[in-house]
C-alpha cells in the first residue's frame, strides 16, 4: 500500500491510498479530484481510526480528499500503523454522506472591483457570465469543505460545475487578508495576505481567524455559509472600526 | 533574579521562536518555529538546558541588546558579528551577559538566520503551545527597537561557557528528500532530471518557503491543474504551476494543490534555510525505510549534540582580570592517569 520507491507510481484513481507525508506522518487518499463524498469518506476515515485509540497516533486531520495520520515514531512504527488501519479504508469509502449542517454563516461581500480585481478574468476563462458568476455564489449554500492553507482558513464548496476553472498557471504574488478566490468549483476565503494562484472575485470584512479575538477560530468543518452582495460603499462602512472581524457576517444555529 | 530584555536595535526580520506548535494543521496552523531547528538544539547544549528554550531569530541582521539580570546566552546559527561591550564574541558558543553590558550583533558573514538564546529562558505566555512568531500567518509579531521581553531566571550563571565546532551547513549542499502523497504524479524521466539537477538559492527564500533555480526545463507532474488541494508539510518540494521547484519552510501553508516531487528531511532543512542566495543545492531521494530510519526524537537530538559542547579553554592572555582568578586548586598525588587504567 505504501509507496516505497518514487519509481513505483499507484495510479488507481478510486481505490484509497496510504502514502508517506514526512517521516512522521501519513496520508490516506480517497480520491484525486474534490468530491462531496471524498470528504464525507474522510469524515467517516477520521472517526474510525480515533476510535481505534491507538497508542502513538498524535493526530488524525481530514482535508477534502485524504486524512492526515501523525504519529510518533518513537512509540509506533508506519508499518504496525498502516496495517492496523487498512482494514477500515473500504467502509469509510462506501456510501457516507456529509453530515447536515449545525451552523449557517451569512457573509457580507463586495463583488469585483478594487475589491474583486479578477472577475471580469474569471468571467472569460469559465465562460460564466459576471451576472451569473453572481448569482452562482449568492445561491449555493456553500459548505466548510476543510481548514487549512492559513490558521482558520476555509475552503468552501462546491459550486455549479461551470466553475470548474484551474488554478493559475502563475500565481499572484498578493491578494489581502478578506479576499474571496475561487478555482475548481471552490473558494477560499483568506485570512492573511497571501501568495496564490486562486483568481480573487470577492473581499470580505469576515476574519476566520484573528489570535487575539476571544474566539480566535470562528469557522468549522462542515459549517454552511452563505455569501450575500453589498455594495461597495456598504462594504466599506462594514469594516470600518471592525476590532472583531466579522465584517458584519451573522451565524445562524440550526437544529 | 528574572529580569527583561531590551532590545535596542533589531535587523528587519528578528522573532521570537522555538520548535514550534504542532498538532494544529486542523485549524490550518503550520508547526512554524526556528527555520533552523539545529541551532536551537545547539544552543541547548551549550547552556547545559534540559530542553530547547525560545531564542530570538535573526534573519541576515542582527541587534543590540541588554538584560536586567545576569544570564548565560548561547549564539548559534548562521555566524554574525558579535561584540560584549566592544570586545568581539565567537559564535557557537556561550557567554555571560551582565546588567549594564551591551551585546551588539551585526550581519551574518556566511548562513542566513543567526540565534541568540539565554539560559535564563523567556516568561511568555504560550499559545497554542508555542511562544514562536508565525507573523505573515497573523501569530506573534517581528521584533523591533524599543521592545522588551520578559527572561526568566539562568539556574547557574557559574557554569563555563561552551563551544560546539563549527557547522558546515551555511553554504548549501545535498538535500535528501523522501517520496510524498504526489511522487508518483511525475514521470519517473523527470524524477530523474530533477535528482540530476544543480539548483541554486533563489532570492525568494522567506520563512515559509525557499525557491530553487535552474537551468533548464520545468519539472510537470500529470493532471497537476485539476488535483484537490491537500496537506502539506514542512520540506515538501512544490513544483508551482511554472513547474519550478519551492520548498516549503516552517511557517508554509498547511493545504496546497500545486504538486510536490517528494520531503526534504528535517535533517537537511537546517542546510537549505541556511543556504545564502545563490548557493548551490542538490536533491537526492532516499527510499522510504531509509528515510524513516533517520527520524531522530528531539530529546535524541539534544543528546547527540551535549557531548560535543566542550568547555571552553580559554588563552590566559584573553582574560583581563586574571589576576582574581584562584589558578590553583584541585592539587592531586599526581597519580589519576595510572588509577584511570585500572578501571
Amino acid at each position: 500500500m505504501t509507496q516505497d520507491t518514487p519509481q513505483s507510481p499507484s495510479r488507481a484513481a478510486h481505490a484509497p491510498e496510504v502514502l508517506p507525508l514526512g517521516q512522521d506522518s501519513l496520508l490516506v487518499r480517497f480520491a484525486r479530484a474534490a468530491s462531496f463524498e471524498a470528504t464525507a469518506a474522510c469524515l467517516a476515515f477520521q472517526r474510525a481510526v480515533e476510535a481505534l485509540a491507538l497508542t502513538g497516533v498524535r493526530d488524525v486531520v481530514p482535508s477534502l480528499t485524504s486524512v492526515s495520520v501523525q504519529f510518533d515514531p518513537s512509540v509506533l512504527d508506519r508499518a504496525t500503523l498502516v496495517s492496523a488501519i487498512t482494514p477500515l479504508l473500504s467502509e469509510a469509502a462506501t456510501g457516507a454522506a456529509l453530515p447536515a449542517p449545525t451552523r449557517r454563516w451569512h457573509i457580507p461581500v463586495a463583488f469585483g472591483g478594487d475589491f474583486g480585481p479578477q472577475l471580469s478574468e474569471f468571467s472569460e476563462v469559465s465562460g460564466l457570465s459576471e451576472v451569473q458568476i453572481l448569482k452562482d455564489a449568492q445561491e449555493t449554500e456553500l459548505r466548510v469543505l476543510a481548514i487549512g492553507f492559513a490558521p482558520g482558513q476555509p475552503y468552501l464548496g462546491y459550486l455549479p460545475e461551470g466553475w470548474q476553472v484551474p488554478r493559475q498557471r502563475n500565481l499572484t504574488p498578493r491578494v489581502p487578508a478578506g479576499a474571496i478566490a475561487t478555482a475548481v468549483r471552490q473558494m477560499v476565503l483568506f485570512t492573511n495576505a497571501s501568495t496564490t494562484g486562486w483568481r480573487q472575485i470577492a473581499e470580505t470584512g469576515f476574519r476566520p481567524f484573528l489570535q487575539d479575538r476571544a474566539e480566535p477560530f470562528l469557522l468549522r468543518q462542515g459549517d454552511a455559509l452563505r455569501l450575500e452582495q453589498v455594495s461597495h460603499d456598504t462594504y466599506r462602512d462594514l469594516i470600518r472600526n471592525d476590532a472583531e472581524g466579522l465584517g458584519g457576517a451573522k451565524c445562524e444555529v440550526l437544529t | 533574579m528574572s529580569g527583561l530584555l531590551h532590545i535596542k536595535r533589531a535587523g528587519p526580520a528578528v522573532s521570537v521562536q522555538d520548535l514550534g506548535r504542532p498538532g494544529y494543521m486542523g485549524q490550518g496552523v503550520a508547526t512554524g518555529g526556528a527555520a533552523d531547528r539545529q541551532a536551537l538544539f545547539e544552543a541547548a547544549a551549550l547552556l547545559e538546558a534540559p530542553a530547547v528554550l525560545p531564542a530570538i531569530e535573526m534573519a541576515g541582521m542582527g541587534g543590540s541588546f541588554t538584560v536586567d539580570a545576569p544570564t548565560r546566552f548561547a549564539l548559534t546559527g548562521a555566524p554574525m558579528r558579535a561584540n560584549l561591550d566592544g570586545e568581539p564574541l565567537g559564535w557557537n558558543e556561550s557567554h555571560l551577559l551582565q546588567p549594564g553590558e551591551v551585546l551588539d550583533l551585526g550581519g551574518v558573514s556566511e548562513g542566513v538566520y543567526g540565534y541568540l538564546s539565554f539560559a535564563a529562558g523567556m516568561a511568555l505566555v504560550p499559545w497554542l503551545g508555542s511562544v514562536a512568531s508565525q507573523a505573515s500567518l497573523g501569530i506573534g509579531k517581528l521584533l523591533a527597537a524599543g521592545d522588551t521581553l520578559p527572561l526568566g531566571t539562568d539556574p547557574d550563571t557559574t557554569l563555563p561557557p561552551r563551544r560546539l565546532p563549527k557547522s558546515d551547513r551555511f553554504k548549501g549542499g545535498t538535500l535528501r528528500m523522501m517520496p510524498g502523497p504526489q511522487t508518483s504524479l511525475f514521470d519517473p524521466a523527470t524524477l530523474e532530471r530533477a535528482l540530476a539537477t544543480g539548483f541554486t538559492r533563489d532570492a525568494a527564500a522567506n520563512r515559509q518557503g525557499v525557491r530553487l533555480n535552474h537551468d533548464g526545463a520545468p519539472f510537470p507532474a500529470d493532471d497537476a491543474a485539476s488535483l484537490a488541494s491537500d496537506f502539506i508539510t514542512q520540506g515538501d518540494v512544490q513544483m508551482t504551476g511554472d513547474g519550478v521547484p519551492y520548498v516549503l519552510m516552517a511557517d508554509c501553508q498547511t493545504m496546497g494543490g500545486y504538486p510536490r516531487l517528494g520531503t526534504v528531511l528535517p535533517d537537511d532543512l537546517p542546510t537549505l534555510a541556511q543556504a545564502p542566495m545563490g548557493a548551490k543545492l542538490r536533491l537526492e531521494m532516499l527510499d522510504l525505510a531509509a528515510a524513516d530510519a533517520l527520524w531522530q526524537s528531539d530529546k535524541a537530538r539534544l543528546a547527540a549534540l551535549r557531548g560535543k559542547a566542550v568547555v571552553k579553554i580559554r588563552d590566559p592572555r584573553d582574560i583581563r582580570d586574571l589576576l582574581s582568578y584562584q589558578l590553583i586548586s584541585g592539587v592531586t598525588a599526581g597519580d589519576d592517569l595510572d588509577r584511570g587504567s585500572d578501571q
